[in-house]
């Protein structure tokens, strides 16, 4: 016993260890956004929404239908005004600035050069009559590129890093599967090496074992390139799967976040324990 | 002090050149909005005239506007001065205007053309007006007018671009043959009426002023004098003119000018001129007559007058 008591004091005259910080709370975050507000009408979308998303990191956002989830991330990517906020990207030229007061051209640029998406709907995403590799091509022309053969190099290579068939690069998307479709989605979202990308329900709509091919993309696409990403999701699966840290909405708010094995085993909040319930 | 009636001519049941002066100014403000912003196009009141929409009224109605008594007009169809349609016109222009014709290129000061533009080179001080059926040269690729629009609002021209890029996938090359769409002074695409891919560099850099003119679409473009007009292009895929195969025109024996073919009963084919005025003076020179002839926009070995633009 006194041996016991006398090895916790010498501890305790110990200097306390100097714990590092995480490695999220050292870097800069890449994305920012702080106190977005929107409203359709009388429903409010958005209220006093704010995150922030770190280099490298998967930051999930769950949520149940009509949780605000789409409408954040048409406004992350530019698509769509809130009322009121901020929202920060550390690239560049655009460091420092709130990217909700752009004019519609730097917006543009912005979009095309920095920001990728895939919709859960490839309707919105492609253009379903085109070729494939025309698709993603379109975003390298919009950049300046004028190389027909840099342009079909380009292509390829990213349809090939999504893990698309590129036998099938030049058929049009409308010809192809679902799975087919969100790796073009995907293809064309990286094309540009973006600093961000944003992903809307990538998976669902897929069968299981498809969906688990598109995550297993994603994940190693993640590992590969290092992008942040953002995923939404109603899918507890697919979030456990990809992200590192997770948002939880209802009624356009964030009620919960957390690391995502702490709010998925340990949910603080009601909302959040009856999601985690209600999976399966 | 002199009476009202020597300030004023006679009463007339007619106004000159067949539109009514206030039409005539809303279109001669139309047309120098549209020379202000080269490639842009600028709406008008397509008014009528005794022709049916898509036959060139769009172009009947810009000379009529620009025509005066002291003016010479040329009026060619696909080249050809002698066409029903092109005949037609020049005699209504020359009945409502007391304008004088011509068929050669160079004596006119006004020339309203339906998909060619002449062999000799156009001058300073002379006007191309090119009738249009389509004037929206992205039509083909975005079916909403309003979204056309604000894509040449944005200059966002991707789409133009990922169609020319899906031809060359499919066919190995840009299958455009005629309205090949090109880039005006570095900032609007521009259908240029339904010419020739042969006739495409003869608008980068001219001397005249091209105004083209849509009726049925109620839409004017300019290109000024002097002006860049650059075909969209690959830099490793560059444009190409026709080739016209080495044949030459049978009647005057040129070569390296755009040739119409003529399929005969025995399944060959002959080739004669497009541009019949051209065509004319040269057989006149060769029955021993003296004829001015204006350099060429090609010269005999298929060069193009200056090597700015085809590669």
């Amino acid at each position: 016993m006194t041996t016991f008591s006398a090895d916790f004091s010498t501890r305790a005259s110990q200097p306390p260890i100097q714990l590092e910080p995480p490695r999220l709370e050292i870097a800069q975050p890449i994305l920012e956004v702080r106190d977005l507000n929107k409203s359709y009408g009388s429903v409010r979308a958005l209220e006093e929404v704010s995150l922030e998303l770190y280099p490298r990191e998967v930051l999930g956002v769950v949520g149940e239908s009509g949780s605000g989830k789409s409408t954040l991330l048409r406004v992350l990517n530019l698509e769509e005004q809130p009322e009121g906020g901020e929202y920060h990207l550390g690239i560049p030229p655009y460091e420092g600035r709130n990217l909700l007061q752009l004019e519609r051209f730097e917006r543009r640029a912005l979009r095309v050069k920095h920001i990728g998406i895939v919709y859960q709907n490839p309707h919105l995403g492609l253009r379903m009559n085109n070729t494939s590799s025309g698709n993603v091509a379109e975003r390298l022309v919009i950049a300046g590129e004028r190389r027909f053969h840099a342009l079909r190099a380009a292509a390829r290579g990213s349809l090939e890093v999504s893990e698309f068939p590129i036998s099938r690069m030049d058929d049009p998307p409308r010809k192809l599967s679902g799975g087919m479709q969100q790796r073009v989605q995907l293809a064309k979202a990286i094309a540009l090496k973006p600093a961000l990308l944003l992903l809307d329900e990538p998976t669902t709509g897929l069968d299981v074992s498809v969906q688990a091919l598109v995550l297993d993309t994603l994940r190693r696409l993640q590992r590969d390139l290092g992008i942040a990403m953002l995923v939404v999701s109603h899918d507890l699966g697919v979030i456990r799967t990809l992200s590192d840290r997770v948002v939880v909405m209802r009624h356009g708010r964030v009620v919960e976040s957390g690391l995502t094995d702490q709010v998925l085993e340990d949910p603080q909040h009601p909302y959040t324990q009856q999601l985690v319930h209600a999976k399966l | 002090m002199s009476r009202l009636s020597e300030l004023t001519h006679d009463w007339q049941d007619h106004s000159y050149a067949f539109l009514d002066e206030a039409s005539k100014r809303e279109l001669r403000r139309k047309i120098l909005k549209a020379i202000a912003i080269p490639g842009y196009q600028v709406p008008y009141a397509s008014r009528e005239v005794p022709m049916a929409r898509g036959w060139g009224t769009g172009g009947l109605q810009v000379t009529l506007t620009l025509v005066a008594p002291h003016d010479t007009v040329k009026v060619i169809d696909q080249g050809a001065d002698d066409s029903v349609n092109a005949a037609n016109i020049r005699r209504f222009i020359a009945r409502v205007a007391g304008a004088a014709t011509t068929t050669d290129t160079l004596r006119c000061t006004l020339l309203q053309s339906r998909h060619r533009i002449p062999e000799e080179r156009l001058l300073e001080g002379q006007i191309l007006i090119l009738q249009v059926p389509e004037p929206e040269p992205l039509r083909g690729v975005e079916t909403s007018s309003a979204a056309s629009a604000v894509l040449h609002a944005d200059a966002d021209y991707g789409l133009m671009w990922l169609s020319l890029y899906e031809q060359i996938v499919r066919h190995r090359r840009v299958i455009l043959g005629a309205s090949y769409p090109v880039m005006v002074g570095g900032r609007y695409i521009m259908a240029p009426s339904p010419i020739p891919r042969w006739d495409v560099p003869m608008l980068h850099q001219a001397a005249h002023l091209t105004i083209l003119s849509a009726g049925r679409e109620k839409r004017l473009y300019a290109v000024p004098p002097y002006t860049d007009v650059r075909p969209l292009e690959f830099d490793d895929v560059p444009f190409r003119i026709e080739d016209q195969g080495g044949e030459v025109c049978y009647r005057t024996g040129a070569g390296h000018k755009f040739l119409n073919e003529l399929p005969q009963d025995d399944g060959s084919s002959r080739f004669e001129l497009s541009d019949s005025g051209y065509g004319e003076k040269l057989l006149r020179r060769q029955a021993g007559e003296t004829v001015e002839i204006g350099a060429t926009y090609y010269d005999e070995r298929g060069g193009f007058y200056h090597d700015d633009l085809l590669r």
